[in-house]
């Protein structure tokens, strides 16, 4: 009895040890993200989330591989400016994304528009994703066919 | 042969796709501008040698100019300034400079110091002129005709090749001459 519970006790400080140290490394990890690139606040939590939607969404022309959201470069930082005032003025997200896609091409935008020229990019997946389970029935049909001769010799040893 | 005809048909699809992405990557990642063919962006700016005046792109219509987008804090403009000074001697397409987000006063004495290419100067200094015109690193270079069609763009410093190859044989009068 006494054992047991010193266990419990035992395993009751070791949870809060690995909690502590679960907190510290998920704040090591945040605090770089909570960095001072971009200390934009908008007025209400869901313009909020629509911003940073779009700023990381949106390409930095200068960097290439990086959001705007994430660049420090001056580019970056008037082009968020930019995304905010739209945002403030009430457009929506379809409206930021045609503005800055009229001015620097779809090559801004991370995730491209489903258009005639971009329509493969979209659809290569899913018609991948066809034929793999097409292969995958064809070979298991192969398999499933084979199944009745391989177990012969195993039926005979149960019924004995 | 039959279990060799589908891997080589997928490696040969795999090496079209690849070779038309490889013959299709931007230039030395520049981006083609959807401005090509469509109307230059409006503005009405401050003029760098006058701020009380304003420059507009309404001023504009009714000529070639070529636009150019600089800014004393970018190295490239310095190197290409000389090409600009000598695109102003031959007196082919007056050049239209947008001082983007400078300091006004040292963008005037850049111009004393280095001698002044421009017709006029616009002053950009907030950048919102600059992202109409999908700028994104100077020096960059637009080429607008009389419609106020955007016909050609350069980024990066203008060298004598662009010169000579994109920008002189587009305008009519040269193009005629030759």
């Amino acid at each position: 009895m006494a054992r047991r519970s010193s266990t419990r006790i035992a395993s009751s400080t070791w949870r809060g040890v690995r909690r502590a140290v679960l907190a510290a490394a998920v704040a090591l990890l945040l605090a770089p993200a909570a960095g001072a690139v971009d200390p934009t606040q908008m007025p209400t939590p869901e313009l909020q989330a629509r911003y940073e939607g779009l700023t990381h969404e949106l390409r930095c022309m200068q960097c290439q591989n990086e959001a705007i959201a994430d660049s420090p470069v001056d580019l970056a930082a008037d082009l968020r400016r930019q995304v905010r005032d739209m945002l403030l003025a009430g457009k929506s997200d379809q409206d930021v994304r045609e503005f800055m896609a009229a001015r620097y091409g779809d090559f801004i935008l991370f995730r491209p528009r489903f258009a005639p020229r971009t329509a493969w990019l979209w659809l290569a997946p899913g018609v991948l994703l066809l034929v793999g389970a097409l292969v995958s029935w064809r070979i298991v049909r192969a398999r499933t066919a084979l199944v009745p001769l391989d177990n012969e010799p195993l039926e005979e040893d149960v019924s004995r | 042969m039959n279990r060799f005809l589908l891997p080589a048909g997928i490696f040969a699809l795999l090496a079209v796709v690849l070779a038309i992405g490889i013959k299709h990557s931007p230039d030395k990642g520049i981006i083609k501008s959807p401005l090509l063919g469509r109307s230059a962006p409006q503005f009405s700016l401050p003029d760098l040698a006058d701020p009380a005046r304003t420059v507009s792109s309404a001023q504009l219509k009714g000529r070639w100019y070529l636009f150019n987008v600089w800014g004393t804090w970018c190295g490239e403009c310095r190197a290409e300034h000389d090409m600009l000074l000598q695109v102003q001697r031959s007196a082919e397409v007056p050049l239209i400079g947008l001082d983007w987000k400078d300091d006004d006063t040292q963008a005037r004495a850049w111009l004393t110091q280095l001698g002044n290419p421009y017709d006029v100067v616009a002053v950009d200094r907030s950048g919102r002129i600059a992202i109409d015109w999908g700028v994104y690193g100077a020096p960059e270079t637009f080429l607008v005709n009389p419609q106020g069609i955007v016909v050609f763009k350069h980024v990066g410093a203008l060298t004598p090749e662009v010169w000579m190859r994109d920008i002189l044989p587009r305008l009519p009068h040269v193009a005629a001459k030759t």
